[in-house]
């Protein structure tokens, strides 16, 4: 009987998509000869390979679901091959040591373009993590984070074009600029939360763009602003593409020390702060933590990266102008977070590359990259919807004594 | 006068809406005092005001922390209410769900903490002492309130019962003098309310903090409170021991209704 009711499930669906496609792929108007073709062919494919992709779906479904139960009631252990690759040192050592040579001898043993392409992603990285400060620890829905970006961006051109200042004088204050302009955006939306908290930002980061647009005389507007300088190592010439490699370990560098210090902030009394902050602000008042200051310090030191990444931006391709700053990116780089699971560090980076490198490896694929990059964050959301790496809670070492006087070990 | 809370006069209006009336109420030092009314009767809109959450309309809060000095709170942010030594759960229980029972109770410790970005980021010898003190400091409360088999389980994880008793422990993390529970025991099984009935009682006379609690579980109210207050329509109307309470015919009435033959 079972079997019969999904068969039924799966003609209705196929029927249905049938009906749905037909204008656009069964009918065509032939212009030239004045014509209407009818591909019946096409229906049929669709119709045959939306009965059959209606089970595979189904049952991925069922099995998802079947798996959620049994996490809950038994408490099976349900592991992704990535947290045990982080659980057990025998296998992330050899991992890690692969993964850093690999990094290190990645731009002499491709083109300078794939080394390019890394770069980029290793700023999504660091902007990922700036972001999952917010969005993934303090779980403020911050929707104009490319802001940010941008002050950086601009902060480096403008100085290097009216000062002449260098990449390492700047990049100190681009970071700062991120968090001056963080804790401004803070202000006025510490009252807000989730879907309010999302537009204002949102807006925010709209006012930023639009500025750096109309605002002729401070930032060339659209035109935007050229011949910014690469960085500099003690005065030494560099050919293009020693540059490229130069900014690429630059990149490696700044990412490390990025993974470095979001660890230990998410480690620390103020990470658990922003945690408990996501999950119920009034208990978390109510504990003695001052909202405020702990949004605030979530907005500055996420929007520091940013700010950042911005310099190396600026730096990387010399020339930039506000439509590098659109909204879109905002959703991209909020997508790594998503993707990647909320609040993890590793999550974040698998996501980051993911989201960076698919779309350039596509590119094979060219019409449909787009299309099947979409398809991808859809099949994601449906089926892991916390992100590739769940974010798993420390455990904490004590030395206190247990009820019988024994020291104990959980 | 030994009294580490003393709330005198309150009003507190919704717009037109008057919550509490003039209530006066004073929770002694190392006593157990239970708040009691119908249901609307404005208990837990008394314990907003205390707490800070909201700020009354009208008259005056005062804390006298034991060793401290006394002063007026009315209107004081909620985390500086908690710095001060007050620290309360909440009738609807609001743990953090994705953190550790452990975490939890770390959260409460945050107040009596101070390592700040740096200090995160550097983690030197000052900061890692501290981190490793939260941890034990926290550790020691969850084996007083008996949850030390559960420290790394998700708080959502927990059975309803012991979700109560974290959100205590979270609380006396805090080390407050006065500690405001909000129906502690809705929603426990018997045997979990005679547990916790010896949980509080221990925590007065262990920890010598004073507990002002809202309950409508009588037999948990008569039983260990001190002294009660009840509440009814806003307005404080009665107070007393338990036996006097019990007797009290305006309490009587407030609970039952108007006798129809009177």
């Amino acid at each position: 009987m079972k079997a019969l009711s999904e068969f039924k499930k799966s003609l209705i669906i196929s029927l249905w998509f049938m009906l749905l496609t037909f204008p656009i792929m069964v009918i065509r108007v032939n212009t030239i000869e004045k014509v209407v073709e009818w591909r019946w062919r096409n229906m049929a494919f669709i119709g045959i390979g939306s009965f059959l992709l209606s089970f595979v779906w189904r049952y991925l479904l069922g099995r998802k679901e079947k798996g959620r139960k049994l996490a809950e009631a038994g408490r099976v252990e349900v592991r992704l091959f990535s947290q045990r690759l982080m659980d057990e040192p025998r296998i992330y050592r050899p991992a890690l040591a692969a993964v850093t040579l690999f990094a290190v001898a990645f731009p002499f043993l491709f083109s300078s373009y794939q080394t390019n392409i890394m770069t980029t992603a290793l700023m999504y990285v660091m902007l990922g993590l700036g972001l999952n400060i917010v969005v993934g620890l303090a779980g403020l829905l911050d929707l104009g984070y490319v802001a940010f970006y941008a002050v950086g961006a601009y902060s480096y051109a403008l100085l290097n074009y009216h000062f002449g200042l260098g990449f390492w004088a700047v990049l100190p204050v681009g970071a700062l600029l991120g968090v001056l302009f963080g804790i401004l955006l803070g202000f006025p939306v510490l009252r807000l939360r989730g879907d309010y908290l999302a537009i204002v930002t949102l807006g925010f980061g709209e006012i930023i763009r639009i500025i750096l647009e109309n605002w002729n005389e401070f930032s060339f507007g659209p035109s935007g602003i050229a011949n910014i300088s690469r960085p500099g190592l003690f005065g030494i010439q560099m050919s293009l593409n020693e540059a490229t490699i130069y900014l690429y370990f630059i990149m490696i560098a700044l990412c490390l020390f990025t993974i470095f210090v979001v660890n230990r902030l998410q480690d620390s009394r103020i990470g658990r702060a922003w945690i408990a902050l996501r999950e119920d602000e009034v208990a978390c008042q109510a504990m003695g933590i001052d909202k405020t200051k702990t949004k605030l310090t979530a907005f500055a030191l996420g929007a520091m990266w940013a700010g950042m990444v911005g310099v190396i931006f600026a730096a990387k391709t010399t020339f930039i102008n506000p439509a590098s700053f659109t909204f879109l990116e905002s959703a991209m780089i909020l997508s790594i977070v998503v993707l990647g699971g909320m609040g993890s560090i590793i999550g974040v980076i698998i996501g980051a590359f993911i989201l960076i490198l698919t779309p350039e490896y596509l590119r094979a694929f060219s019409n449909y990259r787009m299309l099947l990059f979409g398809m991808t964050m859809v099949l994601m959301m449906v089926f892991r919807p916390q992100g590739i790496v769940t974010n798993v809670r420390r455990i904490y070492k004590f030395r206190a004594r247990g009820r019988d006087g024994e020291p104990s070990q959980a | 006068m030994d009294s580490v809370l003393e709330v005198n006069g309150t009003t507190m209006d919704f717009g037109g809406l008057r919550a509490l009336h003039a209530v006066d109420l004073q929770v002694r030092q190392r006593e157990i005092a239970a708040l009691i009314g119908p249901n609307g009767a404005g208990k837990t809109t008394f314990f907003n005001c205390v707490t800070g959450i909201y700020e009354p309309t009208e008259g005056d809060i005062f804390i006298s922390p034991p060793g401290g000095k006394r002063r007026r709170i009315n209107g004081v942010k909620i985390n500086r209410a908690a710095e001060l030594g007050m620290a309360r759960t909440f009738q609807n229980i609001r743990l953090f769900p994705n953190m550790t029972v452990l975490e939890n109770v770390m959260i409460g410790r945050h107040c009596r903490a101070k390592a700040g970005v740096l200090g995160a980021i550097l983690r030197g010898g000052g900061t890692r002492r501290e981190e490793q003190e939260i941890v034990d400091r926290s550790y020691e409360i969850l084996v007083k309130i008996g949850l030390a088999d559960q420290v790394d389980e998700l708080a959502k994880n927990l059975p309803y019962g012991a979700q109560r008793r974290l959100e205590i422990a979270r609380a006396m993390a805090t080390e407050p003098f006065l500690l405001l529970l909000d129906e502690p025991a809705a929603g426990m099984n018997p045997r979990e309310t005679e547990a916790l009935e010896e949980l509080i009682v221990r925590i007065r006379d262990e920890e010598r903090i004073s507990i002002l609690m809202i309950e409508h579980d009588m037999k948990i109210v008569m039983s260990i409170s001190d002294r009660i207050f009840v509440l009814d329509y806003g307005e404080k109307i009665a107070e007393g021991t338990a036996s006097e309470i019990r007797e009290n015919p305006v309490v009587i009435k407030a609970y039952l209704g108007e006798d129809v033959n009177a």
